[in-house]
């Protein structure tokens, strides 16, 4: 049995010489939902990119018991469906049909299944209707979800996303972490939404500087206001 | 993930460097025009203009390393005068069969086309050396100062603002579609798309760059006109040029008409 995400002593630098991860190391087994927080630079991201090899450092990440290394990176982003922060990013086709059907099609899929996926995916965060609508005009709200749905059309072992709840209004953060409360693969959340982890991601890793400073059940370092404090986060 | 490569300017100290931006500014335009004036086939002309921007390239700082081969970025334009080649009267070297008739090659034809190779390879030496020297807000600063159109001059500065802006916006839209260009587990299935399909895709990406980049340019008008703008965005008075710089910028227009004169004294 593989772990979903096994990342071994992972540096990277970017080419500025910023040295934004420094020897993290993180496994997370199939199913964990797992948060992780920590100030803005402190590396969030650039972890994340690395689990689909859109980065790639010194030292190991295997996903889904897959090496992320140039030949596998095909296997490797179907594995993980990565949800990126801002959805207009993410919904690069005339219409939300087009863009979740994306995956599915590069992976040759035949019709049928491109398109019983594409309703399987609209289904799961509750767009059925949306699928003739124009990415361009929807609210943040309906482009998040129509984003999340963009990679469960490719049934991802794991789902990534940096910020979900960034910029939504309380009514549509909390249908976002209800859906995403519903979905049953591994999950990596970049977040600062600390009451959003609280509720729904059990582990909780966090990072600052580069580094993984702390990782454990949430509601232990939820709690641990001198850990929070000296790394820039607030509970409340 | 941001870019900043794209932006030419190199902070180093040289006297280059801290000439007047307004100085360096005529003194390249003279200088390309210098170039774009001198005849065909004037070759001692030619040998004086690649020393005086060579001189400049290392007085830069910048070195020959840094600025040719950026310089060679003129080539393939210059290749749109490769016919000439073949359109000028002249002494022919060779003949090719065309159809019925042929098309001669000439010599006065291929030394046009040598002469205007140079003379765009030097220029846009001048060019880069100019870039790469001055930061880009004093640049537009000393295009206002010598009476370049204002809207001109805002439409150079809104587009080195926000090209940095777009072109961070395409590296993630690229991003995104690379997440989800993945293969399948299952054996025998080709991944990929047929290319019809992904050209479709390119196209969509970039029509949805051009709306959005329409987009952004209403809002940041909008923004500027909350703050005010009219048409010109005001700088503080720059100070007078120095009596060096004034003596810098005479002593280079006249080396500019000196080296003319002499390229136009070769004129067959």
């Amino acid at each position: 049995m593989h772990h979903s995400i096994e990342i071994d002593s992972l540096s990277f630098a970017y080419p500025d010489g910023h040295s934004a991860l420094r020897n993290v190391s993180l496994r997370i087994s199939p199913g964990e939902k797992v948060a992780l927080v920590g100030p803005n630079g402190a590396g969030k991201s650039t972890l994340i990119l690395h689990l689909n090899g859109i980065l790639s450092g010194t030292g190991q990440v295997m996903v889904c018991g897959l090496p992320v290394v140039p030949a596998n990176l095909g296997r490797v982003r179907a594995a993980v469906g990565m949800v990126f922060q801002n959805p207009d990013d993410q919904l690069f086709s005339p219409t939300v049909f087009d863009d979740v059907a994306f995956g599915p099609i590069y992976q040759g899929l035949s019709a049928d299944k491109v398109e019983s996926r594409v309703r399987a995916a609209l289904a799961a965060v509750r767009m059925e209707s949306y699928a003739d609508r124009v990415s361009h005009h929807l609210s943040m709200g309906e482009k998040k979800s129509i984003a999340i749905a963009t990679v469960l059309s490719m049934e991802p072992e794991v789902l990534v996303l940096d910020e979900p709840t960034a910029g939504l209004d309380p009514r549509t953060r909390r249908m976002l972490i209800n859906r995403l409360r519903e979905l049953p693969m591994t999950m990596l959340v970049s977040s600062h939404d600390l009451a959003m982890v609280r509720e729904a991601f059990p582990r909780m890793v966090v990072m600052d500087e580069g580094r993984i400073v702390a990782d454990g059940r949430s509601s232990e370092l939820l709690s641990n206001e001198a850990l929070l404090e000296a790394h820039g986060l607030e509970n409340r | 993930m941001h870019i900043h490569f794209i932006d030419p300017y190199r902070p180093l100290i040289s006297p280059i460097h801290e000439l007047d931006v307004r100085v360096k500014f005529v003194l390249t335009l003279a200088f390309i025009i210098t170039c774009s004036l001198t005849p065909f086939a004037a070759w001692p002309a030619y040998v004086l203009l690649f020393a005086i921007v060579l001189s400049v390239e290392i007085l830069s700082g910048l070195g020959i390393t840094y600025v040719m081969p950026r310089a060679a970025l003129a080539l393939p334009f210059a290749l749109a005068a490769f016919p000439v080649v073949f359109g000028t009267e002249g002494r022919v070297i060779f003949s090719l069969p065309l159809g019925g008739s042929s098309i001669s090659a000439t010599l006065e034809g291929l030394e046009r086309f040598i002469s205007i190779v140079l003379k765009s390879w030097i220029s846009v030496q001048a060019a880069i050396v100019l870039a790469a020297s001055s930061p880009f807000p004093e640049l537009l600063r000393a295009m206002r100062a010598v009476g370049l159109p204002k809207l001109l001059v805002a439409m150079f500065g809104l587009m080195w603002r926000y090209l940095f802006v777009l072109v961070d916006e395409a590296l993630r839209l690229i991003r995104a579609r690379a997440s989800r260009s993945g293969h399948s587990a299952q054996p025998g299935m080709k991944a990929g798309g047929t290319v019809l399909w992904r050209a479709r895709v390119a196209g969509d990406m970039a029509g949805s760059l051009l709306l959005r980049a329409f987009e952004r340019s209403e809002r940041i008008y909008v923004a500027m006109l909350s703050r005010g703008y009219d048409g010109e965005t005001r700088s503080l008075p720059r100070p007078s040029i120095t009596v060096p710089a004034w003596i810098t910028l005479i002593a280079g227009l006249v080396l500019c008409v000196f080296v003319l004169l002499l390229g136009l004294s070769f004129h067959p």
